[in-house]
């Protein structure tokens, strides 16, 4: 999968989750840009990723996160190019 | 078909997101609506959202009955609140949930400044899994097993006493699920203080306890058990956030606890309205006749349907009353409940059996007002898509579940909808259904004002009508050969017969399809005409027939548009139709009549004069081989 294929998927599962259309993603976007982005929020993130993509993430993986890039370079290695 | 995707529900409109934000100030119909589709949790959480939004602006949320549930727990509950909220809305309240402090539940039942006991819920959830439960050290010892299930449960009731003195709440506890894993195999429930053990004596022991108690119960064990434990458990989100259950869980179990706050407060159904065609057996009556339907042992089909009479019949001994709804002539509906020999379900057992060509909806009303309960008491199991579309636009309050295509699975889908959820059930509930007993009663019906305009028009229907074809010519013989009761002159013709009338160009011929949004229903119409004698400007009309499963839609109106329209370039003037009674077509007796024909001179002869005929419009698109789309 490209990134730019995961870009695509990732955008409408971060509307539907933050309930905003408006988010645009980029590499550099983290919670702290993002006012529904909290604990709780990131949770129903990881599971709608897992869900959406078929993948499952490790707990040391979730909380190493910083920012979009760093995720979706991790959902790339888990699923499959 | 997933459990956890809520599968009785009807799954969320596009733009689901949107309707939330369009949400006005009020909007409890609205908001009920919405809740009634099958939400996953970021949905439940933008629906929650949006009830906030409207009642923190002062917004009047009538009819939604508000309701405050206390929420307590030993692992987090941040995301379950707002999913409760949404879920709840279905059920007809607006629930506001306020969470004790995390692992803080003692402490916050006991403290009567706590916040959660100043806001005096009516009901309090004790969400506790199975930590509360800890292992004993010696797991072979049977005197230390018990007394570690015995001290869990007296901290249990600990915190339901201190809720109920402080608040006056109705409590309601929950059966531990079993963990993941057993530690030895199969022995784990032989050994008295294995963790499995433990659980099967702690929730034995629950159960008993309540007894003579108002305390309900939400049986979480078997909630876990129906998705499986693989599916319920998630170490992964209890070592990250301390969440108590996969969160691809929380909507199902919300569903679960909503429903049961609601019985609490007496919301429950009380009446299972049957379907007759495809649902109590396979096929239909009226075409098939008793030899034709499937209901027997031995035929899968037959079989999946029984299994939806025997479910049927065990509701029914629990109080559920049971009553029919079927779009048949009442003689043809009672006959398998008269005669046929595999049949569980009889007459005597039916309180209120409606079998008529009027709309569904008017007959639920009907069975409503026979049985003096609410439309918002009944269900309707019904396989139709279409059926229970009219029925949830006209009454929003009957409960109308989704059903999967395959039979098999009616009776476990009815029964995960859950509809007839109690917190208790008295000897008169046990013989309510029998007080209707024998009765089998039939209402009839006033004339119906409904207006199925808009309903008609959200089926987004498609008529296509083409001339007999030979891709078509099989299933136009079988229609031909088979139909017995939308049939108005009952002429049976050979495939050979029909494939000389292709070709035969002094013969107008008709083949129809109709599909709409819930899929293609295939060919439900045909229609032969010929010039009559050697009157060249008239068309007698030598067979009509239609599926009695697109009745009520504008179809005859659209075919008999179609008949005028290509007669009217063939030079007629004059339709004339017959109707020759068969002894199973009773049901088109007035078809010509209703259609705007003028009696003829002999019986059952009718003609209309094309000059008096002004096409309708049509709640449908119409479609045409040669010409493409058109009107």
């Amino acid at each position: 999968m490209t990134h730019e294929e995961i870009y695509g998927r990732l955008r409408p599962i971060f509307h539907e989750v933050f309930d905003n259309d408006e988010i645009a993603l980029s590499p550099e976007l983290s919670a702290s840009d993002i006012d529904e982005w909290d604990s709780l929020s990131h949770i129903r993130l990881i599971v709608a990723v897992e869900e959406g993509f078929g993948i499952r993430f490790n707990s040391s993986e979730i909380v190493k996160l910083q920012n979009v890039g760093q995720f979706v370079e991790l959902i790339g290695s888990k699923a499959g190019s | 078909m997933r459990l956890t995707d809520l599968p009785w529900l009807p799954p969320a409109p596009d733009g689901f997101r949107r309707a939330c934000r369009e949400l006005g100030s009020a909007s409890g119909d609205d908001i009920r609506h919405l809740a009634g589709h099958a939400l996953d949790l970021n949905r439940l959480t933008a629906l929650a959202n949006a009830i906030d939004r409207v009642a923190m602006a002062g917004g009047d949320l009538a009819p939604l009955a508000p309701m405050r549930l206390g929420l307590f727990s030993n692992g987090t509950t941040s995301l379950i609140g707002p999913a409760l909220r949404a879920s709840a809305a279905r059920h007809g309240l607006l629930l506001d949930v306020i969470e004790a402090p995390y692992d803080q539940a003692m402490q916050a039942a006991l403290d009567p400044a706590s916040e959660i006991n100043r806001a005096a819920p009516d009901a309090a959830l004790l969400a506790f899994d199975h930590r509360l439960l800890p292992t004993p050290a010696n797991m072979a010892d049977a005197a230390e097993s018990e007394h570690a299930v015995e001290s869990a449960l007296a901290r249990l009731f600990a915190i339901r006493d201190a809720v109920v003195a402080g608040t006056g709440a109705t409590a309601v506890v929950q059966t531990l699920p079993h963990p993941p894993a057993p530690l030895l195999g199969s022995y784990d429930r032989r050994l008295p203080g294995s963790p499995h053990a433990l659980v099967d004596s702690f929730n034995a022991r629950l159960i008993e306890r309540l007894e003579g108690t108002g305390t309900a119960l939400l049986d979480v064990a078997a909630i876990a058990a129906t998705i499986g434990l693989e599916n319920w458990h998630d170490s992964k989100l209890w070592h990250l956030a301390k969440m108590p259950f996969s969160q691809v869980a929380v909507p199902l179990y919300a569903e679960h606890a909503a429903r049961l706050i609601a019985a609490t407060t007496g919301r429950s159904r009380k009446c299972l309205v049957l379907d007759l065609d495809n649902t109590l057996w396979g096929g239909v009556i009226g075409d098939d006749g008793l030899g034709g339907i499937a209901v027997g042992e031995g035929d899968p089909v037959g079989e999946a349907h029984l299994d939806v009479q025997r479910t049927a019949l065990m509701l029914r001994s629990l109080g559920v009353i049971l009553a029919v709804s079927s779009k048949n002539e009442d003689a043809n509906a009672r006959l398998p409940f008269r005669e046929h020999p595999d049949m569980l379900l009889r007459e005597d057992d039916i309180a209120v059996f409606q079998a008529n060509w009027a709309d569904k909806a008017s007959n639920l009303e009907a069975i409503a007002k026979a049985l003096d309960i609410g439309v918002d008491a009944l269900v309707l199991l019904d396989d139709n898509p279409a059926e229970r579309a009219q029925v949830r636009a006209a009454l929003p309050g009957v409960a109308a579940p989704e059903l999967p295509a395959d039979p098999a699975l009616f009776a476990r889908t009815l029964l995960w909808a859950g509809y007839f959820e109690t917190v208790a059930l008295s000897g008169e509930d046990l013989l309510r259904a029998d007080d209707y007993r024998a009765r089998a009663r039939r209402i009839e019906l006033e004339a119906s004002t409904r207006d199925l305009g808009s309903y008609l028009a959200s089926l987004e229907m498609e008529i296509a009508f083409a001339p007999f074809d030979a891709t078509g010519r099989v299933r136009i013989s079988q229609l031909i050969n088979k139909s017995n009761q939308f049939n108005l002159t009952t002429r049976r013709y050979s495939e050979t017969d029909i494939a000389t009338m292709e070709a035969d160009p002094s013969v107008f011929t008709l083949q129809v399809r109709l599909r709409d949004r819930f899929g293609d229903n295939g060919m439900i119409s045909v229609v032969i005409c010929r010039a009559a004698g050697d009157a060249a400007d008239t068309w007698e009309i030598d067979t009509w027939l239609m599926s009695c499963r697109v009745l009520g839609r504008g179809v005859e109106q659209a075919v008999l548009s179609e008949v005028v329209r290509n007669g009217a370039s063939a030079g007629v003037r004059t339709l004339k139709g017959r109707y020759i009674p068969s002894g199973r077509n009773e049901m088109v007796r007035g078809h010509y009549a209703g259609l705007g024909f003028l009696p003829g001179t002999g019986e059952g002869e009718w003609h209309l004069p094309l000059a008096a005929y002004t096409a309708p419009e049509l709640p449908m698109r119409v479609v045409r081989p040669t010409e493409g789309r058109a009107g």
